[in-house]
């Protein structure tokens, strides 16, 4: 190799704080191509390649790199396809770090950082955006027919795989546009809605068959998608599902936000763009974000954005216990949001309107690790105080949904409410998968990616099998 | 998609519009909702459907102009399409042979009623219908709800029909009659609700009322629509729309369905401006 090693990872340009907290356009910009070259010429192309065992739906890595390397932008995209159907979704919100680059060579050594695979991949598919979409043959046409119930990350990848191994593939969607968590949670600025919206053409192309408005459980039951309808299988991708409430006081009080209906508001329906879109949302002055992942992260990021002029994120253990993504936290300081650790929510308190006031918090410490790993928080008897705040979020995770699993009580769930489901997604009732969120609980988009890909496989054998008998 | 079959004003700011939706039509049960989005655009709103027909595949749903977006669908003709509509949601009611049962339906609310009374008949109930509006010119569903009910009782506030007052005064009345009563349904504005529930409490009679909660997906995934119903906190989309009476806080329904009374304003003066500028 000419030169010598980066050991660094070459920059991405993003808007400036001060910028962008007046607006919901994308915060990184992307690499230029000789910022790309740059990047990809860092690559070690080692083997056996240690970071595609790090990634859920294993990425030819070294094989793009190099095709990015040769500048043969078309072949980099192609090879990642080979596996990866959400590519420009997954270049932006995977935890790289916790995969694919933790794995990296290059990052192990003293004062290396990994090869930047995300921004690489990012790269790759926005080039593919820019200069048209190749859309892969369907060789083999098989008979099956294949119901997914939701369009998310889970359920996108299922489709588009056994939509590319010959299937009959029709995708079923509670809300009126495809993309799950894409569309409705993972905000404006993280995720352009126009590159989900590709991400879908893209799938549409290869003949997947789109069923908006359709709530599956309500409007048809498993058992009639089985039995009437005439599919071979059902996929059921239908996410968590059901924001969790702390149980405190004053929750039902006007200005406290479950954080999927703050991003659901904002991010699908546009609230942002009140009065131009129909849909409300309340600003606040002082909003109280409570959590400590990527979803707080993004609520509080968001509500900045709205018009916030103070957002604070209140999490009940200390900075390393947070679950968001470090990239997350340090945009979210960057912009200003104001971190109260070890602090804990007790009541919420309201005007004579029934609007919110201020919040009650209690001092936390922390105390011996429980069943998670982190140390878990401890109230200091005495230390509450009040917070002036006027709207509060809560974004502390989400239990299932059971719109679907009411309607199907043949369905075996685990303890956690979850659907029980084999490590190919297969459940209890024969014919039925399921994958990402509602089985698991919530986990990250490239998990669920993994889990469809799993799923498409096993419905593939599934149904191969059915048509011999 | 779905198109506009039919639509008619039945009273002052009141319209029915029928719209071809036949999965809906073939699925729904009487106490149940959509959730429509008129376009692009447009708001997710929950509206109650007030009736349906299988074999046309049409269902029925019956709104009063109170904001933008039903203003907006008040001026959609026949032939045009709602861009989406989503349903059938919620739970339905739970129809059965109680007996005697009371219909109460206040203003807008009677249009719900309507589906719940006729399979109550159905089941075998002896059905009374208490129907009432602040005046005459604003009663709606009087012949559909004749059709279902046994006896149909009728107040207006200002007395130009029925009984001069409110649907309470009627129903006391039928109550202290001595008429064993079932059951008591009743749906309309929060506020007849409540003092429907505080009246029929006195009298221990189960009392169910249909909430009409701010939703957005109307699929329990957000919290839009929390309800406290004893004591505990209920998302009407999953968990209703249908509830005791009786747990109900009528209190926080009312100062949770007025969050968003100045974005409303803003909204409706906003289109009003924008569809006097197309008239000129």
């Amino acid at each position: 190799m000419a030169g010598k090693l980066q050991l660094k990872k070459t920059p991405m340009k993003e808007q400036p704080p001060e910028e962008r907290i007046k607006n919901f356009n994308e915060v990184p910009y992307g690499y230029t191509v000789e910022e790309a070259i740059a990047e990809a010429n860092r690559c070690l192309q080692c083997s056996p390649p240690p970071c595609v065992k790090g990634c859920p739906v294993n990425v030819d890595i070294p094989g793009f790199i190099k095709l990015i390397k040769e500048k043969d932008f078309r072949g980099a995209i192609n090879r990642i396809k080979l596996t990866n159907n959400l590519p420009a979704v997954c270049g932006r919100v995977c935890p790289q770090e916790d995969q694919c680059e933790k794995a990296c060579t290059l990052g192990k050594i003293k004062g290396g950082e990994p090869v930047a695979i995300g921004r690489l991949e990012r790269f790759a598919a926005d080039w593919e955006a820019e200069h048209g979409v190749e859309t892969p043959e369907i060789i083999e046409k098989k008979d099956g027919k294949v119901a997914i119930v939701g369009a998310g990350p889970a359920g996108l990848t299922a489709a588009a795989d056994l939509a590319k191994m010959g299937h009959e593939v029709t995708v079923f969607e509670a809300f009126h546009k495809a993309g799950g968590v894409l569309v409705y949670g993972i905000p404006e600025f993280r995720l352009p809605k126009s590159i989900v919206e590709r991400e879908v053409e893209n799938i549409k192309k290869l003949g997947v068959k789109f069923e908006f408005n359709r709530v599956i459980g309500k409007i048809l039951t498993i058992d009639e998608l089985l039995n009437e309808e005439g599919f071979d299988a059902v996929y059921i991708a239908t996410g968590a599902g059901t924001p969790r409430f702390m149980n405190i006081p004053g929750e039902n009080l006007i200005g406290v936000y479950s954080a999927s209906e703050l991003l659901t508001r904002t991010n699908l329906m546009k609230a942002y763009k009140f009065p131009e879109y129909d849909t409300p949302i309340k600003v606040g002055n002082k909003v109280a974000v409570i959590g400590g992942g990527n979803v707080a992260m993004d609520a509080a990021r968001t509500s900045l954005r709205l018009g916030a002029r103070e957002v604070h994120v209140v999490y009940r253990r200390s900075r390393i216990e947070m679950p968001a993504r470090a990239e997350e936290i340090h945009h979210a300081e960057e912009e200003g949001i104001i971190f109260d650790f070890l602090t804990n929510p007790t009541r919420i308190i309201g005007d004579e309107n029934g609007r919110v006031k201020q919040m009650e918090c209690i001092k936390m410490r922390l105390g011996e690790p429980d069943s998670s790993g982190r140390r878990r928080p401890i109230p200091i008897e005495g230390s509450e105080f009040k917070m002036d705040v006027d709207i509060v979020v809560v974004a502390i995770g989400q239990s299932s949904n059971k719109v679907l699993l009411q309607a199907t009580p043949n369905l075996k769930l685990n303890k956690r409410g979850y659907i029980e489901a084999d490590e190919t997604g297969k459940t209890s009732i024969e014919g039925v998968y399921a994958g990402g969120d509602i089985v698991t609980g919530a986990a990250t988009v490239i998990l669920a990616m993994g889990a469809g890909k799993t799923a498409a496989k096993a419905i593939d054998e599934y149904i191969t099998n059915k048509k011999k008998r | 998609m779905a198109e506009i079959v039919s639509k008619e004003k039945i009273a002052e700011n009141i319209y029915s519009v029928q719209i071809f939706t036949p999965l809906i039509a073939k699925k729904c049960k009487p106490g149940q909702f959509v959730i429509i989005r008129l376009d692009e655009r447009g708001e997710r709103i929950p509206l109650t459907i007030a009736d349906f027909d299988r074999d046309k595949g049409n269902i029925r749903m019956v709104f009063q102009v109170v904001g933008k977006t039903t203003l907006q669908l008040s001026r959609y003709d026949v032939g045009e399409d709602i861009s989406d509509v989503t349903g059938p949601l919620g739970n339905p009611s739970e129809i059965s042979n109680y007996g005697t049962v009371v219909m109460v339906g206040g203003g807008v609310g009677a249009a719900p009623v309507y589906p719940i009374a006729r399979a109550l008949k159905e089941a075998g109930n002896e059905v009374i219908t208490i129907l009432g509006a602040r005046s005459k010119a604003l009663l709606i569903m009087e012949e559909e709800l004749t059709s279902v009910s046994d006896e149909l009782l009728i107040s207006t506030d200002d007395g130009t029909k029925g009984k001069k007052g409110f649907v309470t005064d009627v129903l006391k009345e039928l109550l202290d009659s001595g008429r064993r009563v079932a059951r008591v349904w009743a749906i309309g504005p929060a506020i007849m609700m409540r003092f429907v529930s505080e009246l029929t409490r006195k009298y221990n009679v189960p009392t169910i009322v249909s909430l009409n909660s701010i939703m957005v997906d109307g699929t329990g995934m957000c919290g839009a629509c929390r309800v406290e119903v004893g004591g505990e906190t209920k998302f009407t989309c999953v968990d209703g729309p249908e509830f005791d009476g009786h747990k109900v806080n009528f209190k926080l329904l009312m100062e949770r369905l007025a969050t968003y009374k100045e974005e409303e304003k803003r909204a409706l003066e906003n289109y009003r401006k924008s569809i006097e500028e197309e008239g000129e």
